[in-house]
Order: structure tokens, then C-alpha cells, then sequence
């Protein structure tokens, strides 16, 4: 789990309220992620639940899977509307994002135990954009972001949106997860 | 402080806390389940060594219950690998499938088990963790990340949420339930309205509520994005907590100051309440019954950690004693100590509660999460097409109960008798005289 934190890559775009049953539904759960056979299980599925006509907006029927591979994505940044990640704790839900090949997320804000989740398991980087991306990115624009400097371009557009500091999980992030850094904070023995 | 700044506080050493602190804090009781468990294990494993030993054994809690009679192999597995994980560790406190100590619905077998006091710290890896809330301790849901973590050290890092409260006046009236309550308090913030924030609820309406009725407030405090639901501790509470746990652990009972500072605070007059009903495909799309009355409903779902205790069976058997269903009802006990208790309590003396169940034409399944959320296809329950269902659980996003396209409408364990009865939305009041 290494976290870039410069990340170029295309568009998915999302709505509001995406829970985690949307993200990958209940019936998926029962893989184990920390087999790395399964883990690999839960990129295929991840997003099966979003109705197909909220899935790849503007147009919508968009699936973010392409016909290449069904396991990886050919989009590597979500953009995404109010509180993404609500509903379950599950973690198979950033899981199946990063197996997806998703490196970040960009949302208005987000549901507390994903974005944590996503931060101490080291899948992927949860930002927050300061105004609402998710009517002005397009499926398919080229993207790049700048996680650190808190910066988002739109190389399709020719648009730059601000977002918000990560703050205090910067650190975590960049270690890679809680673990990581517990151990570099001697927090834990290596 | 807050009640729950209090117990924050005094698990990371400080003398105070104040909401946005990041602190380090000692956990009292880890949970996790089938669907969780398998993943915590393997973090724990991979982060601490094969030979490593839980931090604690006494306060690791397992209890399997979401994917439980299914043929399903992989879920199955699961299951196996949490006792391959008991036998090696030597936990204690494991409620197996197929065996005597089988529990079913965590949240619920939790309290009856005697695993929650008031002041402690609960960590489960399921978001409704926050149900144990109900016994003024402070409760919320882990990935497994984070509870592997806290199996290796029995820490986890926190940030000290601000309190909004919630004061409810009067006794609620026969046809309103706890329910009811959170429903319109979700209707009222929104699904995100809580998020980061702990909510506290209190006032004369809330003591009066039974404790089981309490947890139904404390268990929907995520559907409002909370990170904990919190109810501080009365005699209630006390003698509840006293008469289950058999370690007899001391604990402490604590309550806000009256000077704490509240982010915000509701007011609301229950007796002023009408029935509640949250429309497909979100905890906060609020409609009183009055105002739907009369929607066509294919299926009706009473059981979960919201809607399967005793108190939500006695309410439903109120209304459908004596009388047969329209459509398709479910009843599902959550735990394995509630379906005991179908087959022998009475209403008035008369019918057993699993009587009048069966006698209106109800199929009663057996103690586990089933169809509340969905699950592998042979689910009892389960919604396989798109079909509408009034139910007792606490989530209707897309695809929660199975099918992507089916409706679920949240309401009152009442309401959703009430419904059944009829084959459409139907108010309670029609029922009680
Ligand atoms: S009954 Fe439903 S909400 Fe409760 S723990 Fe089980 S799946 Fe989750």
C-alpha cells in the first residue's frame, strides 16, 4: 500500500450519498481481504451496487469497469458529491476501491468511518474539494491532483478546484496507514 | 464535559477533553463478527506475527450472525475462520453457530451477555456498535484496520466529537415507538447531520422509554452520520447491566455537566408525534403515515437490531392478533433468547407471541441479521426482485435489503404491522382502539 500523493488519472463521477452498500454490495462480503486472491475479488464488484443510471455521471451508464479488465479500472480518481461512504462500517468498501485501482477519492465530504478507514487501512487518499465537483467534472476528464498541496486539475477542462487540507491525517497517510505509522512513531515495536 | 467527553477523557489519562482533541484511548471490549472478522484476523496476524496473542482475552467479544444459514461456502468459511482464530487465542467470549451459546444480532446479544456497562469504551467492527450507546457508555463501529490494531494493543486513536443533544418531553403514546423518534430526528438533521458529532439523548422522554427502546435511539444515531449515540445511565440502566453481567466488572455512571457545551440542541414534545415513515432510498426521507397512507406494499420485514426485540415483537402482536396478513411478513428475532421468548410469552394470557405470528400468516425465521441487509441469495427474507417492502431495519439505501431496484420503506415495528394487514401503508392508530 503505497500512497502517491501525486496522482494523474481519469474521472468517475458520482453522486451524493453513496453508501457502502452501493460500493460493494452485501452479497460480495463474504471474500476475505486479507487474502490477496480475494482481495483482488473485491475490484471487480466494487461500485456493483450504483444504480447504472447514477454510475459515470453526467451521462450516467457509464460502468467503471472497461472491456479490458474486469478486475482493474481504467479511472483512477471518484469524484464525488455530500457524504460519500455513509452507511456501513465495512472496510471492503475503500478495499474495493483501491483493488478497483481507485488511488483517491474527491468528495464534498464524507461518512466518518470511511474516510477513517480509508486513512488507517492506507487505501487510498479521502480529499475534500471546497465547492461541489461533482456537476463540473466529467466522466473521462484527465485529472491531476496534488494531495500535499491541496490542488486538483482538470487537464480536459483547463479548470483548477481548491480542496481542502488533510490536516491531521496527512502524516498517517503519507506512512501508509496507521500501522506504518504507529511503528515509525515508536508506537508500536517494528 | 459532555458525558461522552467524560469517558473520553478518563480512558486517555486526561483530566479534560474538548471536541477536535486527538487522543490515544484504552478500549474496554472489542467486537467483531463473521463479516468483519475474518479481515481484522488477518490484520492482526500480518501487523503483530502468527504467534502473536490478543491483547486482552477477556474483553474480545466474537459473535457471528450476519451471513449464518446460508449454503453459501465462502460465508460459511468465514465462520470457520473465526474458530480456528477462538481455539488458537483461547477467547472466552465466542457465540458459536450450531452450538448451544449461539446468539445471533450482535448488537443485541452483546447487552443480554452481559458485555456492556456504563463508562466503558465498546469498539465492534459494524457500524451499529453505536447501539450500545443505550447504556451511557461510548460505542461506534471500526473498520478492521483499526481493530486489528486494537487486538494487537487494545488502543486506537480518536478525535474527541462535539456533542449535539436531543431532549424529548412527555410519555410517548401507545401508537408511537422509539422509532418513530429517531426517524424524525433523522428527518429533521438529515442523514449527514450528525456526522462527525456524538448525540446524546435525554430529557423525561427518554428515561421513561424501556431500555430496549432506548437502544432503537442509540442504534439509528449512524443514520445520521453520528459517530456515537450516547443515553446516560439510570436505575434502569443500572439494574439492566447488574442482572446480566456475570463478571460483575465495576463501572462508573457519569452524565454531562449542566454547564456542558452542547454544539446544538432539539427540543421535542412526543406526545405532539404522529407515526413515522422513512421512504425508499434514504434514512432521512421522512414522511408522516398520515400523508402516505394507502401505498401498495408487496412485502413486510420486522426483525434486525432496530426492529427485532421483544419490545418491537409485543407491539406487532398488538396488531396483528387475531387478524391475517395481506402480503408477504417476515419476523425475525435477533437473537436466540428472543426466539425462546416467542414461544412462551402470552399476550393477555392468551396466544403465544410466535402464535399470533403464525397465525396471521407471518413466517418466522431463525435469530441472525437475514435480510436487513441483503446477503447471499438464499437469505431468508431477502428482496430477490424489485419488489416494495415496509420494514423494521434501519437502512434503505439502493440494494440494502438485496435488489437494486427494490423499495424499502423504514418505519415503526406498529407501522409496519399495521401495513401488512392491509397490503399498503397503514397507520397504527387504525389498529388500536
Ligand atoms: S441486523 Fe442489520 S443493521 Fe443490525 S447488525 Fe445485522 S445487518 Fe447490521
Amino acid at each position: 500500500m503505497n500512497l502517491s500523493t501525486i496522482i494523474q488519472g481519469k474521472a468517475y463521477v458520482l453522486g451524493d450519498n453513496i453508501d457502502t452498500d452501493q460500493i460493494i454490495p452485501a452479497q460480495y462480503l463474504t471474500f476475505n481481504p486479507s487474502i490477496p486472491e480475494e482481495y483482488k475479488m473485491f475490484g471487480k464488484y466494487a461500485l456493483a451496487g450504483v444504480p447504472p443510471a447514477q454510475g459515470g455521471l453526467p451521462k450516467g451508464h457509464i460502468p467503471l469497469h472497461g472491456p479490458a479488465n474486469e478486475f482493474v479500472s481504467p479511472y483512477s480518481i471518484i469524484i464525488a458529491g455530500r457524504n460519500f461512504g455513509c452507511g456501513s462500517s465495512r472496510e471492503h468498501a475503500p478495499v474495493a476501491l483501491d483493488a478497483a485501482g481507485i488511488k483517491a477519492v474527491v468528495a464534498e465530504f464524507y461518512a466518518r468511518i470511511f474516510f477513517r478507514n480509508s486513512v488507517n487501512g492506507g487505501y487510498l487518499i479521502p480529499l475534500e474539494s471546497v465547492k461541489r465537483l461533482c456537476e463540473t467534472v466529467c466522466t473521462g476528464d484527465e485529472l491531476r491532483l496534488d494531495a500535499i498541496a491541496g490542488r486538483l486539475e482538470n487537464l480536459t477542462s483547463n479548470e483548477t478546484y481548491e480542496l481542502k487540507p488533510l490536516g491531521e491525517v496527512a502524516p498517517i497517510l503519507e506512512a501508509g496507514g496507521v500501522f506504518p505509522y504507529a511503528r515509525a512513531k515508536g508506537l508500536l515495536k517494528a | 464535559m459532555t458525558l461522552t467527553e467524560k469517558i473520553l477523557a478518563r480512558h486517555s489519562g486526561r483530566a479534560s477533553v474538548q471536541p477536535g482533541d486527538n487522543i490515544w484511548v484504552d478500549v474496554d471490549v472489542l467486537m467483531t463478527h463473521d463479516v468483519c472478522g475474518p479481515g481484522t484476523i488477518g490484520v492482526f496476524h500480518q501487523n503483530f506475527g502468527r504467534q502473536a496473542k490478543v491483547w486482552d482475552r477477556d474483553k474480545v467479544v466474537i459473535i457471528p450472525d450476519h451471513y449464518i444459514f446460508t449454503a453459501d461456502a465462502m460465508a460459511n468459511r468465514n465462520v470457520d475462520v473465526l474458530r480456528a482464530f477462538v481455539a488458537e487465542q483461547n477467547l472466552p467470549h465466542f457465540y458459536d453457530v450450531g452450538t448451544e451459546r449461539y446468539k445471533g444480532v450482535c448488537h443485541i446479544a452483546l447487552p443480554e451477555e452481559g458485555h456492556t456497562r456504563p463508562g466503558e469504551i465498546l469498539l465492534g467492527t459494524d457500524s451499529h456498535t453505536c447501539t450500545a450507546g443505550a447504556f451511557g457508555e461510548f460505542a461506534t463501529g471500526i473498520g478492521n484496520t483499526d481493530a486489528g490494531f486494537v487486538m494487537g494493543t487494545g488502543k486506537t486513536w480518536l478525535k474527541v466529537p462535539p456533542t449535539l443533544r436531543f431532549v424529548f418531553h412527555g410519555e410517548l403514546p401507545p401508537y408511537l415507538m422509539a422509532k418513530d423518534l429517531i426517524l424524525a430526528v433523522i428527518g429533521d438533521i438529515g442523514c449527514d447531520g450528525a456526522t462527525y458529532m456524538a448525540m446524546e439523548f435525554d430529557g423525561d422522554g427518554v428515561y421513561c422509554l424501556n431500555i430496549e427502546e432506548r437502544m432503537t435511539l442509540c442504534n439509528m444515531a449512524i443514520e445520521a452520520g453520528g459517530k456515537n449515540g450516547i443515553i446516560r445511565a439510570d436505575q434502569k440502566t443500572v439494574d439492566f447491566v447488574k442482572s446480566r453481567d456475570k463478571s460483575a466488572k465495576p463501572f462508573v455512571v457519569e452524565q454531562s455537566d449542566s454547564d456542558a457545551p452542547f454544539a446544538r440542541e432539539w427540543v421535542y414534545d412526543v406526545t405532539k408525534l404522529r407515526p413515522v415513515v422513512a421512504k425508499p432510498h434514504s434514512p432521512d426521507n421522512r414522511a408522516y403515515v398520515d400523508e402516505i397512507q394507502g401505498t401498495p406494499i408487496d412485502r413486510a420485514y420486522i426483525g434486525s437490531c432496530t426492529g427485532g426485540k421483544m419490545t418491537d415483537f409485543r407491539a406487532a402482536a398488538r396488531i396483528l392478533n387475531g387478524h391475517s396478513v395481506k402480503i408477504d411478513t417476515f419476523v425475525v428475532p435477533a437473537t436466540t433468547e428472543i426466539a425462546r421468548l416467542l414461544k412462551t410469552e402470552r399476550i393477555d394470557g392468551g396466544q403465544t407471541l410466535e402464535e399470533i405470528f403464525l397465525n396471521a400468516g407471518a413466517k418466522i425465521g431463525e435469530a441472525s441479521c437475514a435480510a436487513c441487509l441483503g446477503g447471499p441469495s438464499d437469505t431468508f427474507g431477502r428482496l430477490n426482485s424489485a419488489i416494495k417492502c415496509i420494514s423494521t431495519t434501519n437502512r434503505n439505501f439502493p440494494g440494502r435489503m438485496g435488489h437494486k431496484q427494490a423499495e424499502v420503506f423504514l418505519a415503526s415495528p406498529l407501522t409496519v404491522a399495521a401495513s401488512a394487514l392491509r397490503g399498503s401503508i397503514t397507520d397504527p392508530r387504525e389498529y388500536l382502539s
